[in-house]
């Protein structure tokens, strides 16, 4: 059979305009810049070193066979949105070829064209043809959509008097209710409350699983894919690195190794972090061997993590606490810097050094992704937020240490005390 | 399933003009009738008087033009027609061209979010947008045959083609507007070029006075703006007034020429917009 989707040799070049400081090219510049030239005697000379060429793609090939649910994963920059916008026919490809045999709809967004001043019902007629549905073909799904975003009483409302989340459910919920050969799904899972991610997630399975629609599908959200995708393609600097089975494309992103931050994107992110009254943030080391390392760690050694930082004012119920996350995100411990303490503590303006030392045996040989997080008790986090640390792992503790290079899955690797006696 | 149906296959290349451009915009024509809805729509849901401003407007400037024109320079026109109805007469297309080349100019970068997230033939947003204001000339309309009435003036046999030159007016305004919404996705100071043809047009065109005040020798030159040969045409269907045919087919070429420089113009930048928009 022929496949559903082929793409041959696509590139797509941007061209980068360094001088310009605005984001728009205006008339003014251009003319200006033409008469600088002229009075140069050089009008037709091309303005050269201010462009630069970019290219988003480059020579990425691939077929998708029919009933294929492919993850295309990749860091940011990476051109996965490039190359879904390319199959949506939204931009254009500068080299190469693609020939698509079904109807494809593409989701980039949630709630494309949504108007805030006409209702739940005008909008959903809109969106709906807004992306290519028919008015016989939304009448005929009308209700289902209305049931699926559980907005029945607000119907008649105009958007802008919805909450974010009956927002987001009803656009969705629109997207969800289109019935294309080929559906291209760009991260729009990442809005919403967790229990409507899942009903989205449990939706777009049924559409592709049970529905046999090809899906090309990308997240950040890894966990997602794995669940949703069959096929994989593994995007890094506008090539494909890897275009497999999903687990093996998925683990081989993981391992790529370019997905760590390095020690200066961390000050750096710290010190773009919001100032705060109460706190600031001044440092962040993790520590083995008595050296700072970055990105990877080994499990069969003590891992320090030293939080610096400063507290302008005397401050009850202060609280540094780490989620050890896997890179999925699911959170597999939390530690506080205060749990061995009796009672909430204050603490005195001054500048103070909380340190945590993971003893060797607890980490397993994964990715963990380390949020560290900062708050007031009861009353408010304080910034950064969303601070995190990436941490590679490897296997060199006393765990499974007669089989060693077993990965077992386990998500802490605890060398605990067996006995084992003959009787 | 209908996959490999030739009906549905999709070539996507570099540069090509899609070969089913026209059929896909045929296709597409439900998004076309919903954005013109949306913004008729969402153009009266937020104003206190709606409809109201397509007959405030062009009355209230035909009520000025007539006190200054006729009564106080003391401008009398040739016109068979009471003076502000030959106001009127003009003021109905020109309203209606700079209205919908105002909405269409703009029109690209007020939907950008539809066009950086959505494939849709380009063309269909500025389409609407002049649509809306056709909506809003419905009304002037309205206005005018009030008008008539309360001066009991008959319209000629001539009235049957007026058709032809709201037809002819459309063109004008989606002509210019395409070009100058698709400059306006990459020279962002073209906005401000509008605002500027508008005003100096309503002086350099003859709504406030006859054409027929041109000396012979400069009217084939007058005509070069296209909306003269619009305006006359008006007059002559609705009032009877003579018409100048050298320069209406003057402007008529102007106008075809347009429309051909914005459509060429679009479709050899659209396939960019969402790059640059």
């Amino acid at each position: 059979m022929e496949p559903i989707i082929n793409v041959e040799k696509i590139s797509k070049k941007f061209v980068l305009s360094h001088e310009s400081k605005e984001r728009y090219t205006a008339l003014r510049d251009v003319v200006s810049q033409k008469v600088k030239n002229a009075v140069r005697g050089q009008f037709f000379k091309k303005d050269k070193g201010t462009k630069e060429e970019f290219w988003a793609l480059q020579d990425v090939s691939f077929t998708v066979n029919q009933g294929d649910r492919v993850g295309i994963i990749g860091r940011n920059g990476a051109g996965k949105s490039t190359l879904l916008k390319i199959l949506s026919r939204i931009s254009d490809p500068t080299e190469g070829r693609i020939t698509i045999r079904g109807r494809v709809a593409s989701l980039l967004e949630v709630g494309t064209g949504f108007h805030p001043e006409l209702t739940g019902r005008e909008n959903i007629f809109l969106n709906g043809a807004i992306l290519g549905m028919s008015r016989a073909e939304i009448r005929s799904k009308f209700d289902e959509i209305v049931d699926f975003a559980e907005v029945e009483k607000f119907l008649d409302t105009p958007v802008k008097r919805y909450s974010s989340g009956m927002y987001v459910r009803l656009a969705f919920a629109v997207a969800a209710h289109m019935e294309p050969e080929i559906l291209i799904v760009d991260e729009v899972l990442a809005v919403g409350d967790a229990q409507f991610q899942k009903k989205c997630l449990g939706k777009m399975q049924d559409v592709s699983k049970n529905e046999g629609r090809t899906v090309l599908f990308v997240s950040h959200n890894i966990q997602a894919i794995s669940n949703l995708c069959n096929r994989g393609i593994y995007l890094a600097n506008g090539k494909i690195v890897m275009h497999n089975a999903i687990d093996a494309t998925i683990e081989k992103y993981l391992h790529a190794g370019e997905a760590f931050s390095s020690s200066n994107d961390l000050a750096k992110r710290i010190a773009q972090s919001p100032s705060d009254p109460d706190f600031k943030l001044i440092d962040v080391a993790v520590i083995q061997d008595n050296r700072e390392v970055v990105g990877h760690v080994v499990n069969g050694k003590e891992l320090e993590i030293k939080l610096t930082y400063d507290l302008p004012n005397r401050v009850t119920g202060f609280r540094a606490f780490l989620d050890f996350c896997d890179d999925m995100g699911v959170t597999i411990f939390r530690t506080f810097h205060d749990e061995d303490r009796e009672g909430i503590m204050s603490l005195e303006a001054g500048r103070y050094v909380s340190k945590i030392i993971i003893p060797p045996n607890i980490l397993a040989p994964i990715i963990y992704d380390i949020k560290l997080l900062f708050g007031i008790h009861t009353i408010r986090m304080l910034p950064p937020h969303e601070l995190v640390i990436r941490i590679n792992v490897e296997q060199t503790g006393d765990y499974n240490k007669s089989y060693s290079g077993q990965f077992t899955g386990g998500k802490v690797c605890l060398s605990l005390p067996w006995t084992i006696n003959k009787i | 399933m209908t996959t490999g149906s030739p009906d549905n296959i999709i070539i996507i290349e570099p540069g090509k003009a899609a070969k089913n451009y026209w059929r896909d915009l045929w296709r597409f024509r439900e998004l076309f009738y919903i954005l013109s809805w949306r913004d008729l729509k969402v153009r009266y849901k937020q104003t206190v008087i709606g409809a109201g401003w397509s007959i405030i407007r062009p009355l209230l400037t035909t009520v000025i033009f007539t006190i200054v024109f006729n009564k106080i320079a003391n401008l009398q026109e040739t016109s068979k027609a009471p003076y502000a109805l030959m106001v009127f007469a003009g003021m109905l297309p020109w309203q209606f061209f700079s209205n919908a080349l105002t909405e269409a100019s703009n029109s690209l970068i007020g939907n950008s979010n539809l066009i950086s997230k959505v494939y849709f033939p380009r063309m269909i947003v500025p389409a609407s947008s002049v649509i809306t204001s056709l909506v809003d000339f419905g009304v002037s309309f309205l206005l005018l045959i009030a008008m008539m009435v309360i001066y009991q003036f008959l319209p000629p046999w001539q009235i049957v083609f007026l058709p032809v030159f709201i037809v002819m007016v459309f063109l004008a305004a989606f002509g210019t507007g395409l070009y100058i919404t698709a400059l306006n996705v990459k020279y962002r100071d073209f906005r401000y070029i509008i605002p500027f043809i508008v005003q100096f047009g309503l002086y350099v065109s003859p709504v406030g006075i006859s054409s027929s005040r041109i000396p012979e020798k400069w009217r084939l030159l007058y005509a070069l703006n296209p909306m003269v040969g619009v305006i006359d045409g008006f007059r002559w269907c609705l009032l009877g007034d003579p018409i100048h045919w050298p320069s209406f087919f003057m402007s008529l070429t102007i106008i075809l020429l347009f429309v051909w420089l914005g459509v060429w113009y679009f479709r050899k930048t659209e396939k960019s917009f969402a790059d640059n928009i």
